[in-house]
């Protein structure tokens, strides 16, 4: 290979490095580094006029390395590697020095000495891109097939969607009938309407659809592999079944707490919502003249800080409908705060509030008392916004309880790999801008097992999901970062340390078959299934295997670089 | 004479910190965004896990002469590679020992845990760290070879 040129471009972001490091000084000093060919500043090297000056520079000082002192290459690693690669330059013939977030930001009272970090920190980058080399990713098929766990309204829009596309959907319920939660419900607000009529036409399209194939009562059991070619196993009614999919989507819901609180499962006449529901269905809910509802029970406290969100415009809706049934009934909705985000609920709980049912304030250090010794006779509460303590008649308490978690999450996560956030719902890749995937390339996620989330919701972070996970379906093939580990089998001992280490059964023993080596056994890596960690590259006792992009070359000129030895 | 002049300077260690991608690398980050000001000494150089890291790897910057080198790296139970941050913490226990075998201050070499959203632990980390080597001292140890 050529001998290395090597390009360096020192940031000023504005102010935000340029206001603290004196970034002259350190283009200088960088144009004294060995086998630095070029050096200069920009005001801005992610703007339009900083990656043409990399892309010129590259072609003007035939430069082969290139190295940007600016940001950090978890946000801009990517746009610098594309300037590269769109001049001719192997994009893996960058490296990336942070100089605002480790040092311009975080030095701001210490002009000098950050000048002289961002230098060494300029030096240790230009040490490691001489022995930088140019790789090619890794592309693997994707099998045209997707999993969706949980047969909800969010999982069957998902499978839907995914079909409606020409993909082969496995879909994985774990109860023996499709529709989730939305089977148990009465109506769905704010259109008063019976759930079945939407369950039902989705059910049919989701059981009538050629492209998808249901596993019912089914448990995902194993999945190995990694985006394009996941191997799954479920628990299909007591037998196992085996199945590939390119790609996984996770919508298996929540369930309703039933709480240890307001004397629940002890007085007959205390129902949650969704018990509500059960007998408003079934027609078994009988006589009623006084009805209480207390909301946020079990939610917004200190084990459980979160708001489920869904339980207030639930209680409304019930609420109405309590009214509906008996007009002469005295409804009370108990809150602490209500949520009734968007135009249509704020307008219904309008509604509702003049049909008559009445909303009392109570505060979290004053709750509510249930009265009575075999069912509930009265609530006792303090109205905040009046000052005084009521005591309202009852004969039917209804508790508004949140979402929580699935027990299963905790398995479902150590099987596929995907995180768990607090309260135990499952957590993406990035709470703003990566709303429907997980960090683990190919794993989707969507509805209540994310957040509690209410039906349209569930139903657009299904197409959501669907629409994320067709793009390496449709793309037939994924990229993966060259970062893999590389065995020397020429120096490789076949000693198994790297195969032992590795988390991801990505080495292997084998005989090899290359010329002059016949018969001997060395270590050989599976690009596909190896993840980047470099865990084997620390464990070879001699050095034969390597992490591209991490070699142990490139990591000890950096060391070497810091502390002045060669 | 050698020994008054260094006294009378103020040492400034210099210190190595290998930041794990995915939790260290992106605390630092978070520090920065937040503007948590720190002390100068620290240098990071960035790895995919804190089980990339070599212990000859370390051994070799401490006998180069730096004063310092840490590890930061996941908290247990959270490695993106589901067990890297094990094989770190196994090999550090063996690497201190090391270090004092061969006359290296076990205390020059550091292994904690930052994760991704803990800014004020990577800058409650790299201060302490600071002050704890300032106080050891220069490292004396040189590779004689």
């Amino acid at each position: 290979m050529a001998a290395p040129r090597i390009g360096v471009f020192i940031c000023h972001c504005g102010t935000n490095i340029g206001g603290i490091v004196d970034v002259p000084q350190v283009v200088e000093y960088a144009k004294s580094l060995p086998y630095v060919a070029y050096a200069a500043a920009n005001l801005y090297t992610c703007s339009e006029e900083g990656i043409s000056s990399i892309k010129h520079a590259i072609k003007e000082y035939d430069l082969n390395r290139v190295v940007v002192a600016s940001c950090t290459p978890r946000t801009h690693q990517p746009l610098f590697r594309n300037a590269c690669a769109d001049a001719g330059l192997n994009p893996y013939l960058f490296e990336f020095v942070n100089i605002r977030e480790h040092c311009s930001w975080i030095h701001m009272q210490n002009r000098r000495e950050a000048t002289e970090k961002a230098k060494e920190l300029v030096k240790m980058g230009v040490a490691k891109a001489r022995w930088l080399d140019a790789q090619e990713e890794f592309e693997s098929d994707v099998y045209p097939a997707a999993m969706v766990i949980g047969g909800g309204v969010a999982g069957m829009s998902a499978a839907l969607n995914l079909a409606n596309q020409g993909f082969e959907v496995h879909l994985v319920e774990k109860e023996p009938e499709l529709g989730g939660r939305l089977l148990k419900l009465n109506r769905i607000f704010p259109i008063n309407k019976d759930p079945s009529e939407l369950v039902e036409s989705i059910v049919k399209a989701v059981e009538g659809h050629s492209k998808i194939r249901l596993h019912m009562p089914a448990v995902v059991k194993a999945a190995s592999g990694y985006i394009g070619n996941f191997d799954i196993s479920v628990d299909e009614g007591g037998k196992e079944v085996s199945f590939k999919a390119g790609v996984i989507i996770v919508a298996t819901g929540a369930q309703v707490l039933k709480p240890e609180l307001y004397r629940y499962g002890e007085l007959a006449n205390v129902l949650t919502q969704l018990d509500l529901e059960q007998r408003l269905k079934d027609g078994k809910l009988g006589e009623f003249q006084n009805v209480v509802m207390i909301n946020c029970v079990g939610a917004r406290i200190p084990e459980r800080p979160y708001c489920s969100r869904l339980c207030c415009m639930t209680a409304i809706k019930n609420a109405a409908l309590m009214k509906e049934i008996n007009s002469e009934a005295k409804v009370y909705v108990l809150y602490r705060d209500l949520m009734t985000y968007g135009v249509e609920f704020e307008e219904y709980y309008r509604e509702v509030k003049e049909a008559g049912v009445r909303f009392i304030r109570y505060t979290p250090s004053n709750l509510p008392q249930v009265i009575g010794a075999e069912r509930v006779e009265s609530v006792r509460v303090y109205d905040e916004l009046m000052d005084m303590e009521l005591e309202l008649p009852c004969d039917l308490l209804v508790l508004a309880t949140p979402l929580i978690p699935n027990d299963d999450n905790e398995e479902l996560s150590r099987i596929l790999k995907v995180p768990i956030g607090d309260g135990g719902f499952f957590l993406e890749a990035h709470v703003k801008l990566r709303p429907v995937e997980f960090a683990m390339d190919g794993i989707y996620v969507g509805g209540s097992c994310r957040w509690p989330a209410d039906i349209r919701e569930s139903i657009a972070q299904g197409y959501a999901a669907a629409s994320e996970a067709v793009i390496p379906l449709r793309q037939g093939l994924v990229k993966v970062e060259a970062i893999t580990a590389t065995v020397d089998p020429k120096i490789c001992k076949g000693c198994g340390t790297c195969a032992l280490v590795c988390p991801f059964d990505a080495i292997e023993l084998k005989e090899s078959e290359i010329r002059g080596l016949e018969g001997k056994i060395v270590s050989e890596v599976n690009t596909a299934l190896c993840k980047g960690c470099g865990l084997c590259a620390a464990a070879c006792p001699n050095g034969a295997v390597q992490q591209r992009g991490f070699t142990d070359m490139q990591l000890l000129s950096m060391v070497n670089a810091l502390s002045g030895k060669r | 004479m050698q020994d008054t002049k260094e006294v009378q300077t103020e040492f400034k260690p210099k210190i190595l910190a290998f930041c794990c991608n995915w939790c260290a690398y992106a605390g630092a980050d978070l520090a920065g965004v937040s503007r948590f000001q720190m002390p100068t000494d620290v240098r990071v150089i960035r790895v995919m896990c804190s089980g990339r890291v070599p212990p000859e790897l370390i051994i070799r910057a401490l006998a180069n002469g730096l004063d310092g080198v840490m590890i930061l790296g996941c908290h247990p139970g959270e490695c993106h590679y589901s067990e890297g941050n094990y094989l770190t913490r196994r090999r550090a226990h063996v690497l201190k020992r090391l270090l004092s075998y061969i006359g290296i201050e076990p205390e020059r070499f550091q292994l904690r845990w930052v994760s991704a959203a803990e800014g004020a632990k990577f800058s409650a980390v790299v201060k302490e760290t600071t002050d704890k080597i300032t106080a050891l001292g220069p490292n004396r140890w040189v590779d004689k070879r």
